[in-house]
């Protein structure tokens, strides 16, 4: 019973993390039609930011905000710099399904041998500001610990502000019409370039939260944040690739499935897992769980 | 300024798509209160007309005078700031979206707050400001009980009513109606009538229209299109009667 509590646990605080990467994700997809694979390297950069931080305060609490601005502030760089004066050259031919795949893939080779040659290839270390071994109940160790909460609480407010912003506010009406109709938004007078580079900004923050995160559970290196790259996409397709509600729900449950299977049948099947769910989502619901139009609330 | 010079005047305009020429050295002038109606067989150029107009297609030649002053042709999110609001023939609401969420998108050029201290949510107040601003604009088309709903539950007469309040929100001196009456019956296409003749006394307005009888019941002044030229122009009565238009009408064939 209590192995089956920490499991949820565990995939809530993981699955949250994969939440805020699919997040970033669908925030670039659905504003410009990006697969934006270049987002780990986007997210790894940030969190260097944030590391820095670190060694220079001690301070993760700061090191949480610099990086989410940071991240976004690399975003509209690779927004405005690259994937903009691109899409307006490849928008036709044979080349417009591509380019954007292949721009994004060469960028994050890029920020990868970037960030080897700043910050070396050796791992770095993000210390949790809370403890990270399991909670102990009687004489049982369970693999939940506080960073596990921390991890929970940042994520939820970060999905709040994102909700919150979104419904709330005239800005995330706009962010929402310009992603559903372009053409429209800009004849009813919204400026659609500079929505989608927000749309950018807000995604690179996210990708930063979920880098600063997830590094305390394990090593920074230029490469550790390709795998939440894959996690990220895998969420994001449960989810109708569309759809925020789509990218939360798709992070819990993938971080679930992870969890379990981890806990019951063995950490072997981790990399295959999230493939087996993916298949079956794409084979069941294509369009995702939340799929259809409904998807397109948030 | 002056209240003589016409508020919109296109002179000359040219386009070519390929090797077609969608519209060839057609002129059109509205004037304050004014409801001047295009109308045309399909394919005539309509609809390219009014996309010159919005910014969506750059003509090859011609001139554009508003107010009496020269300018370029507008990049469509300008037009809000130049006053003028416009209607799609496909409507063109947001599904996803509910009644008053369309609405107050065209209601963004009343958002005070910029786009930055907007992405840390600095903008609570403008939403409230747009809302307002939204049902007032809703209030105008008697589409208020509509509000909440999603506009892909809405009957097809009341996304039109919602897709003129859209344009009404932003407070236009020239409000373009591409096919208004498109797809509404007689009752519906009355109340339509209505309310066009009752914005007058507040802006211009520019009509793209297939239905004859919308077009000849409300509108002062017509210009008849076909194959991109401006074959007639003048009062409802005039052009009524121009042997030209009855002709690209029912084809040349008939007499």
């Amino acid at each position: 019973m209590n192995q089956f509590i920490s499991s949820i646990l565990i995939g809530f605080s993981q699955g949250s993390i994969y939440a805020l990467m699919a997040l970033a994700l669908v925030l670039v997809f659905r504003s410009t039609r990006v697969v934006n694979f270049a987002q780990a390297g986007q997210a790894m950069v940030s969190t260097y930011i944030g590391w820095e931080v670190i060694n220079r305060t001690g301070s993760y609490w700061l090191a949480i905000p610099i990086a989410a601005l940071g991240g976004a502030i690399l975003a509209v760089i690779v927004q405005n710099f690259l994937m903009r004066p691109l899409s307006k050259r490849t928008s036709e031919g044979a080349i417009a399904p591509v380019a954007n795949i292949i721009v994004t893939l060469g960028l994050l080779g890029v920020l990868h041998s970037g960030a080897a040659i700043i910050w070396g290839s050796e791992e770095k270390l993000l210390t949790s500001p809370v403890s990270t071994n399991g909670f102990k109940i009687g004489e049982n160790v369970y693999p939940f610990s506080a960073t596990d909460v921390l991890i929970i609480i940042t994520s939820v407010i970060v999905m709040l502000i994102f909700a919150f912003i979104f419904k709330k506010t005239n800005l995330g009406l706009a962010l929402r019409a310009a992603a559903f109709q372009p053409e429209i938004s800009r004849l009813a007078g919204i400026r659609v370039d500079r929505v989608q580079t927000i749309g950018w900004a807000f995604s690179g923050a996210a990708g930063a939260v979920a880098g600063v995160l997830i590094a305390p559970g394990s090593y920074l290196n230029p490469y550790s944040l390709d795998i939440l790259l894959v996690f990220g996409f895998v969420a994001a397709v449960i989810g109708g690739l569309d759809s925020l509600v789509g990218a939360a729900v798709g992070g819990i449950v993938l971080g679930l499935t992870l969890s379990f299977t981890s806990q019951y049948v063995g950490t072997a099947l981790t990399f295959v897992v999230p493939f087996v769910v993916l298949l079956v989502v794409l084979l069941l619901r294509p369009n995702g769980l939340l799929g259809g139009r409904s998807s397109r609330n948030a | 300024m002056s209240t003589n010079s016409p508020l919109l005047h296109a002179k000359g305009v040219s386009i070519s798509f390929g090797g077609l020429r969608a519209l060839n050295d057609v002129h059109l002038q509205l004037n304050h209160g004014e409801v001047v109606g295009v109308i045309g067989p399909n394919g005539a150029g309509k609809t390219t007309l009014f996309n010159a107009i919005c910014g969506l297609v750059e003509p090859d030649t011609g001139s554009l005078e508003l107010d009496g002053h020269k300018r370029s042709w507008p990049k469509p999110f300008e037009l809000a700031d130049l006053g003028i609001a416009r209607t799609l023939q496909g409507v063109g609401l947001f599904p996803e979206l509910t009644v008053l969420e369309n609405v107050m998108i065209g209601a963004q050029k009343f958002a005070k707050t910029g786009l930055i201290s907007a992405a840390f949510g600095f903008d609570v107040r403008d939403e409230a400001e747009l809302r307002n601003r939204s049902i007032n604009a809703l209030e105008k088309v008697f589409g208020t009980t509509l509000m909440h709903r999603r506009t892909d539950t809405l009957s097809y007469p009341d996304t039109k009513r919602v897709a003129i309040a859209r344009a009404l929100v932003s407070e236009p001196k020239i409000l373009m109606l591409d096919e208004p009456a498109g797809g509404l019956g007689p009752r519906d296409i009355e109340w339509m009538n209505n309310l066009i003749r009752n914005l007058t006394a507040t802006m211009s307005v520019l009509i793209v229209e297939h239905h004859m009888d919308v077009v000849m019941s409300v509108c002062d002044r017509i210009y008849v299109l076909n194959f991109g030229e401006v074959i007639s122009s003048g009062t409802p009565d005039v052009v009524r009667r121009d042997p030209g238009v009855i002709a690209a009408y029912l084809g040349t064939g008939a007499k």
